[in-house]
């Protein structure tokens, strides 16, 4: 009995949290959908569409059982009973598992993808990959990829944990309309519509895969020759593509962030905020809610943001005419009109922000030097073939270090470990840009209500950005944060009704509050007018 | 530089311990038994049901302490000897202070009940009485079934908790209907339901006669003293109410009652002595409120102020209007103003009730009788703005205002239904009708 004492450390499983016998029943269900996947890597060449299809199905419907089997039968409400002592969510053995197994799967999908069944050579695929084109000739009319099959398994993680999202939160209309919206994008726009665009691809007319709500710099590799070639040669529709794309980052992202905040994006669009906020749940207090981790994740995400924006920079510059008879953007121009721009920001943001930045501005004055630096260096070296050499090298750098290891195997692999959201707190460029935003010009906050707040920590707990939401609540403060999505679940398992997000105006968004609401009013104006 | 020394760790001392950080140089101490560093008492009840870890109760990390120059030192303190301005502790040790704040806290009322000293018998108060509860009842092999004793907000809390473990548990409540000292009939009778849907065993109008002990000085079962009936069991939560925690201040000077005697300025009998939080007692009451308050806020709100007076600018204790909130399983409370239940409720207090009808939501609204002034707002499943009630409140708004304009007060979620204009409805059927 003595271990049943270490209930804080989470180690002990108190009765009444495993698994009951149907639930077990569901599991296993599942657990054979995946076996049969597994098994197509051995290439037994016995396996048709049908079992594709009930694969598929019976992992779908394990989840979405079990999710019914839990929650249905209980009343609406918060339901993170034994989160803390289930060894899956509490990095106790079957969460280690699970972080290892995702991690192989996204090293070998990654870097070994003829173990799926790649055929490296260009021939006919084998393996798990052919085992999914039945589907992918369905939808496309080409046989599967392994980025098809990782797009499929992705979706039916979003659409099925979703799901069971939707039953867990179904009292709380801004969680479901949520996550109706993340299943709505991950199936449409990153799923089913870049594979019928496919089908119109014919010899003379190319668009390039195309997720439109993918925004640079989530989408790295956005513009890069190959692609931006292959819109321009597809004519109006291909154009139109490319101006949607511009005009995502620089118009249409500053206004929606303006009005919501970047939960517009981060919570209710991007794939990555999806699978974090559906297959990702069980995971969310798993954080870091320690200010070090804060310190390291400014540091990191705009190191990251500097990086794509060099990257990007020096990208586009390579493959720009240096002399102005063929087309207006020639490199030198590209390189004014960029270092204009950020210059632009920047001046704007110390006239206006400097008050509100404080110490954070250093981050940005260094991000903003570094940059224009380098800019001046391509100036000058961009006639040699060092710098061409430079701007590959800084591409593949970058996809590796950020778009495979950084997003992929951490950022997803390790979220039994680290929690949900690890790469859109630490690594994600489009986040900063958002947050950048978000901290500085939005209406988007999240408001505490008066002196409500009884500092127990659900909310910290479960904030998926590692947010110590209750130092702000404890002190009557709004939380107005780069880092927020604006998730809502601090204000759903909030249980005294302390948080609100909403759109406001920009006014007395920031209250730093010394004394709270309900004391003394002569001693309220005493201490909070100082 | 001063040596101010803080007896508890709990929202009121630390509270305290933080303005005067703020205020002054002073060095600060805070003593504690329980625990060395500051958790959150409220949520104690989360580390069982497995929301939290107790790390995560932990409002600041821990190099905070070191930081902000604030000592923190484990240890019961048995005297205080206010002539030469020294705590003793249990362990012998001695520490001078120059200014000493008591914010001891409560401990858990036993009423004399026989065998409420047994193993598996226990209040929920501190971190020792969750440790013992993993003792007695970490599963339902361990305890096949847990009785209650006492139908207030920690009561339904540990019931609430036992539950989430699937425990059977019997909730012996002394009153006609849950918590209705404080709440309106209309109000308690829904959580009567809201307790019974989660399929807790509810015994209103029901006293505990007396807890039978098995050989091993264990509880084996309880009494009822109604019936006689004899209900087997495992645990037994004791959940009658707190009490200021002051044994330890007998052998002192400091005079005591209930509480640790303060006059409105916080101050003891002793000069540089104050109490402040649970175990404070106010020689006068303040308006209506109760001269012993055992919530978070006015722990909190008592350490602001007391701040101030270590500090040099002494001020008086003036909290603002009332608030509170709880949380009964799965339906959220807030109250702001004064709504009385039927025994208390002062003869020009009238009131509006609207109910949901999904029987999880509903309000109850006060006011003045000869002049419709609005007096306080109960609401259940419904969040509400703090800032606007209070507001509100300050400028005296009548009844009438305050339900045409409840909608500003809505602090719900995005996208929730609103019931303003049914509740408008419903409130102004019944004023035709009264
Ligand atoms: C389970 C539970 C839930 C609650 N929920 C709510 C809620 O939702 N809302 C609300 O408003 N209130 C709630 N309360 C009440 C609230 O927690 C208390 O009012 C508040 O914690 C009191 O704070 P305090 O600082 O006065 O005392 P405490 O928090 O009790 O701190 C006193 C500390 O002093 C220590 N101490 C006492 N004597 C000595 C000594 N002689 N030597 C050394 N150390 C000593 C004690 O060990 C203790 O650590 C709840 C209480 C409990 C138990
Ligand atoms: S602060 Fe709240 S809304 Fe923002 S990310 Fe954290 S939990 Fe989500
Ligand atoms: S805001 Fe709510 S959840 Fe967060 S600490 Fe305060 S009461 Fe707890």
């Amino acid at each position: 009995m003595s271990n049943k004492l270490n209930y804080s450390l989470s180690i002990a499983t108190p009765d009444g949290y495993k698994n009951t016998p149907r639930q077990k029943a569901i599991i296993l269900t599942g657990v054979v959908g995946l076996f049969v996947l597994v098994l197509t890597l051995f290439n037994l060449d016995t396996f048709s569409g049908l079992a594709l299809y009930t694969s598929l199905s019976l992992i779908c419907l394990s989840i979405s059982s079990y999710a019914i089997d839990l929650y249905v039968s209980k009343p609406e409400g918060i339901k993170n009973n034994g989160v803390w002592f289930k060894s899956i969510s509490s990095r106790g053995l079957y969460g280690w598992l699970t972080g290892v197994v995702l991690t192989l799967f996204y090293i070998v999908l990654y870097f070994y993808p003829q173990y799926l069944g790649l055929n490296l050579n260009g021939g006919a695929n084998t393996g798990l990959i052919a085992f999914f084109d039945p589907l992918s000739r369905l939808l496309s009319g080409n046989p599967a990829s392994q980025w098809f099959v990782y797009g499929t398994l992705y979706t039916i993680a979003i659409l099925a944990f979703g799901f069971k999202f939707l039953l867990k939160y179904r009292h709380n209309r801004y969680e479901q309309l949520r996550t109706y919206s993340v299943m709505f994008f991950q199936l449409a726009f990153a799923f089913l519509i870049p594979e019928f665009m496919a089908r119109l691809n014919s010899d003379t007319f190319s668009l390039p895969y195309y997720d439109l709500k993918n925004i640079w710099p989530l989408n790295y590799y956005n513009f890069e020759q190959y692609r931006v070639d292959s819109m321009i040669s597809a004519g109006d529709v291909g154009l139109a593509i490319l101006i949607f794309g511009i005009a995502s980052i620089f118009i249409i992202t500053p206004i929606l962030t303006y009005k919501y905040g970047k939960r517009w994006y981060c919570s209710w669009v991007c794939g990555c905020g999806g699978l974090a906020e559906t297959a990702g749940d069980p995971f969310r207090h798993l954080s870091d809610k320690r200010q070090f981790a804060w310190k390291i994740e400014r540091w990191v995400i705009h190191s990251v943001l500097v990086f794509v924006v060099l990257m990007t920079t020096a990208v586009v510059h390579s493959y720009l005419e240096a002399d102005t008879s063929k087309y207006w953007l020639t490199k030198d121009v590209f390189l004014i009109l960029v270092a204009s721009f950020l210059t632009l920001i920047f001046v704007l943001t110390m006239i206006f922000k400097r008050h509100e930045l404080g110490k954070d501005a250093r981050y940005g004055a260094i991000g903003y030097f570094i940059i224009i630096m380098v800019l001046f260096a391509m100036h000058y070296v961009s006639n040699s073939n060092i710098f061409l050499f430079q701007a590959e090298t800084l591409r593949s750098t970058y996809g590796f270090l950020i778009g495979s290891i950084f997003s992929g195997v951490i950022g997803t692999g390790f979220y039994p470990i680290f929690g949900s959201r690890v790469w859109c707190r630490f690594g994600c460029p489009m986040a900063a840009i958002l947050g950048f935003q978000q901290r500085l010009f939005s209406k988007f906050r999240i408001t505490t209500n008066g002196g409500q707040c009884i500092s127990c920590g659900n909310c910290s707990t479960y904030c998926e950005m590692g947010i110590d939401v209750r130092a702000y609540a404890q002190k009557g403060e709004n939380i107005v944060r780069s880092s927020c999505v604006g998730c809502g679940i601090c204000s759903a398992v909030c249980p005294r009704g302390v948080l609100k997000l909403e759109n406001d105006s920009m006014k007395g968004r920031i209250n730093s509050k010394e004394i709270l609401l309900g004391n003394d009013v002569d001693l309220m104006d005493l201490v909070n007018q100082k | 530089m001063e040596h101010i020394v803080i007896i508890g760790n709990g929202i009121s001392g630390v509270t305290a311990a933080r303005h005067i950080r703020k205020l002054s140089d002073h060095k600060i101490t805070i003593v504690s038994a329980e625990s060395d560093y500051f958790f959150s008492r409220t949520a104690l009840m989360y580390i069982y049901m497995g929301h939290m870890t107790f790390e995560n109760t932990k409002p600041y990390e821990d190099w905070f302490w070191k930081k902000n120059r604030i000592d923190l030192k484990k240890g019961f303190v048995n005297l205080i000897d206010t002539d030469t301005k020294t705590l003793h502790f249990e362990n012998k040790e001695s520490l001078k202070y120059d200014k000493l704040i008591i914010a001891a806290g409560s401990k858990p009322n036993k009423f004399g009940w026989p065998g409420q000293d047994l193993n598996g018998v226990q209040g929920l108060y501190s971190k020792q009485d969750l440790e013992n509860l993993e003792v007695y009842a970490p599963d339902n092999n361990t305890c096949k079934r847990a009785v209650i004793v006492g139908g207030g907000l920690i009561g339904i809390e540990l019931a609430e908790m036992l539950h989430s473990r699937n425990i059977p548990v019997t909730f012996l409540v002394r009153e006609s209907s849950f918590w209705n000292g404080v709440l309106p009939e209309s109000d308690s009778a829904m959580i009567n339901r809201e307790i019974e849907r989660n399929g807790i065993d509810l015994r209103l109008s029901t006293n505990l006669k007396e807890i039978v002990s098995d050989e091993n000085d264990k509880v084996k079962s309880v009494i009822i003293e109604e019936t006689g009936e004899e209900i087997a069991c495992d645990f037994v939560g004791l959940t009658a109410g707190v009490s200021p925690n002051i044994n330890f201040l007998k052998n002192s000077t400091i005079e005591t009652h209930k509480g640790v005697l303060v006059n409105r300025f916080l101050e003891t009998n002793i000069s540089d002595v104050f109490a402040i939080g649970d175990c404070a007692e106010q020689r006068e009451a303040i308006g209506n409120r109760r001269p012993i308050e055992a919530v978070w806020y006015t722990g909190r709100m008592m350490g602001e102020t007391i701040a101030q007076s270590v500090c040099g600018n002494r001020i008086p204790y003036k909290p603002g209007h009332w608030f509170n909130s709880a949380k009964f399983f799965d339906i959220e409370f807030q109250t702001y103003g004064w709504v009385h239940g039927k025994k208390a409720k002062p003869e020009y207090e009238e009131q509006y009730h609207w109910k949901h009808q999904d029987d999880n939501k509903c309000i109850t609204i006060a006011y003045h009788k000869d002049n419709n002034e609005f007096l306080g707002i109960n609401t259940f499943g419904i969040r509400m703005r703090h800032e606007v009630f209070d507001k509100w409140l300050t400028e005296k708004r009548s009844v009438d205002f305050v339900l045409s304009h409840l909608k500003e007060a809505n602090f719900d979620p995005e996208f929730y239904t609103h019931h303003e204009a049914d509740i408008l409805k419903t409130c102004n059927n019944f004023y035709q009708t009264a």
